[in-house]
């Protein structure tokens, strides 16, 4: 069966939310009550039909042809199933996701995968600030699960990471990995300063280096590890080029001691 | 008893009769293979019989690099117990004590099943605290600082319940270097099947035994039976050209694998021929009354 397809009619002239655009919520309807679900967030109302041309097919396989800035909330909530996005995103991409695939064929905004406990994310181009961050007030990030960036990635990668992947292609912004709780960042890319700040557990793989690290992050010398080999087959489907990265010797800086300084950076080996 | 005659070699038209059985595997990786094979050694060492091993445990292949996990030669090993509790108190004593100290060593579940043994869940306090759990996808690992760097091990291996114990054959020959010959071949023949282990001394038992005792306490004791210096004693099952007999003990995860191993032993010995080894094969039951799984030898002729 085909996929369902959204095509952009044209620049959204508000914020949308298209968080009840999912799979699972979307199967059983017919194309006019799709058309009718409403995405403003303004008073001006604004329905899917009003944004999209709607094409009827599978609702496992979502497709949006054309993307915005302005498209929040995307795959927010998804347990299952495929979500395609031919263009950029906003805020909270495949946030509180538990499964299912999200692609961005774009750049996402701030907070993308957000608490997000399974299932995968695929951002082509670049993503914005606090990628798998906790919004204010919660205790935790990034909960499972994995998210690939292709491109660049804003400040605050990681944070309050407690498990799962992110892989980050390009370079990333200033505290990757900030107060993270556990789970893995690998950064293929060089890192802004101060990676890792106060993180408790978790490792980051950080191949580019970075700028400043923190003094609070100690030295454990340059050692292989046998259990890069099971992160690299695990990293493989995703990105295999990260995968080529962690198969050798790193430096393994441990900290931050700032916090439990449980935490490790493994570093290219000087 | 009756018996067929396949290349000049008897089989006795009987059964080995066996037992359900709990069984975990593990992959165990090194270096080298000289390492993986030294820790899965020493991991299945003292492991012959459940009467006073506590498990049965042995290796069931070598594993090369793009077979394991980590992509490091390795080696699998199966324990087998007759209940879960002793199966998973001698998995974590034999890891803890033989794997977890080879130098380079690393231990995975080699088993895929529903219901779980700690593994690296109950070694990994040997960290005190420095230990490092990592998942990836729907697999756990911990990571335990070592002196040599760091020993990695999954979370849990599965577990079987419906294994099986005590798959045997009993080979009879005239004198014991022919007899020692043709089951030496069977063993052979026997490693070359998957999911199978024979936990005694190079696979083979020269000291079969039989339920119980004249003596208080004892569980088991030496099968006069086959036992040929009593052949004059009056319960002797051996003919008068047998000299020597030796059996090979078999454990396998499924019944299947036990059959297939027991089609494969039975095999090589009459390929050897009664000239350069046994004269006659038989099997090891207890009339059919206590064990679930019985293979019949003739139905396991090539």
């Amino acid at each position: 069966m085909t996929a369902l397809v959204f095509t952009l009619r044209q620049a959204p002239a508000q914020r949308l939310d298209l968080s009840p655009l999912l799979p699972n919520l979307l199967a059983g309807k017919s194309e006019s009550d799709i058309a009718a679900i409403e995405l403003q967030t303004t008073r001006e109302r604004a329905c899917v039909g009003d944004v999209f041309r709607v094409r009827t097919g599978d609702p496992a396989q979502i497709r949006f042809e054309g993307g915005s800035e302005r498209f929040d909330c995307l795959g927010r909530g998804m347990s299952a199933g495929e979500i395609r996005v031919e263009g950029d995103v906003g805020v909270q991409p495949g946030r509180l996701m538990s499964g299912g695939r999200l692609t961005i064929a774009g750049n996402a905004g701030p907070w993308a995968g957000s608490d997000m406990k399974g299932g995968s994310i695929e951002i082509a181009g670049n993503a914005g600030d606090r990628l798998g961050g906790p919004l204010a007030g919660e205790t935790a990030g990034m909960r499972g699960g994995v998210v690939v960036v292709r491109g660049d990635a804003g400040a605050r990668a990681g944070d309050r990471m407690r498990r799962g992947m992110i892989v980050i292609e390009g370079t990333a912004g200033s505290h990757a990995g900030s107060r993270m709780i556990a789970g893995t960042l690998i950064l293929r890319g060089r890192a802004g300063p101060l990676p890792g700040y106060l993180m408790a557990r978790g490792t980051i793989v950080m191949a580019g280096g970075c700028n400043t690290i923190s003094p609070t992050f100690a030295d454990c010398g340059v050692h292989e590890f046998v259990s890069n080999s099971l992160m690299a087959g695990f990293v493989k489907p995703y990105s295999p080029t990260a995968a080529a990265l962690l198969q050798r010797p790193w430096r393994r800086l441990l900290g931050d001691m700032a916090a439990i300084g449980k935490g490790e950076i493994f570093c290219p080996p000087i | 008893m009756s018996q067929l005659t396949v290349n000049g070699v008897r089989v006795d038209d009987t059964f080995a009769e066996a037992f359900g059985m709990r069984a975990t595997a593990l992959t165990i990786t090194a270096p080298s293979t000289g390492w993986a094979r030294q820790a899965a050694v020493t991991m299945t060492g003292f492991a012959t019989s459940v009467i006073a091993c506590g498990c049965e445990a042995g290796i069931d292949r070598e594993l090369k690099p793009d077979e394991t996990p980590d992509g490091r030669p390795g080696v699998r090993v199966l324990l087998f117990a007759v209940s879960t509790n002793e199966l998973q108190k001698q998995l974590q004593n034999r890891v803890g004590q033989c794997v977890l100290t080879s130098p380079g060593s690393a231990c995975y579940a080699g088993l895929e099943a529903e219901e779980k043994l700690k593994l690296g869940n109950a070694l990994r306090f040997f960290g005190d605290g420095w230990q490092v759990a990592k998942r990836f996808g729907d697999k756990r690992y911990w990571r335990v600082p070592v002196m040599d760097g760091e020993f990695v091990c999954e979370a849990t291996a599965g577990l079987t319940k419906t294994a099986v114990g005590g798959g045997n054959i009993i080979i009879m020959g005239a004198r014991a270097e022919k007899t020692l010959a043709a089951t030496e071949a069977a063993v052979a023949a026997m490693q070359a099947v998957p999911d199978v282990i024979m936990p005694f001394p190079g696979g083979i038992a020269r000291s079969g035994s039989k339920v119980g005792s004249k003596y208080k306490g004892a569980t088991a004791s030496t099968n006069d039976a086959y036992c040929p210096t009593l052949k004059g004693a009056g319960t002797s099952a051996l003919d008068a050209d047998i000299g020597s007999v030796l059996e090979i003990v078999i454990d396998g995860l499924t019944p299947q694998a036990i059959a297939a191993a027991m089609r494969a032993g039975i095999a090589a010995v009459l390929a050897l021929g009664p000239e350069r080894g046994a004269l006659r094969i038989g099997a090891g039951n207890y009339g059919g009354k206590l064990g679930p799984h019985h293979f019949h030898l003739k139905d396991l002729l090539p």
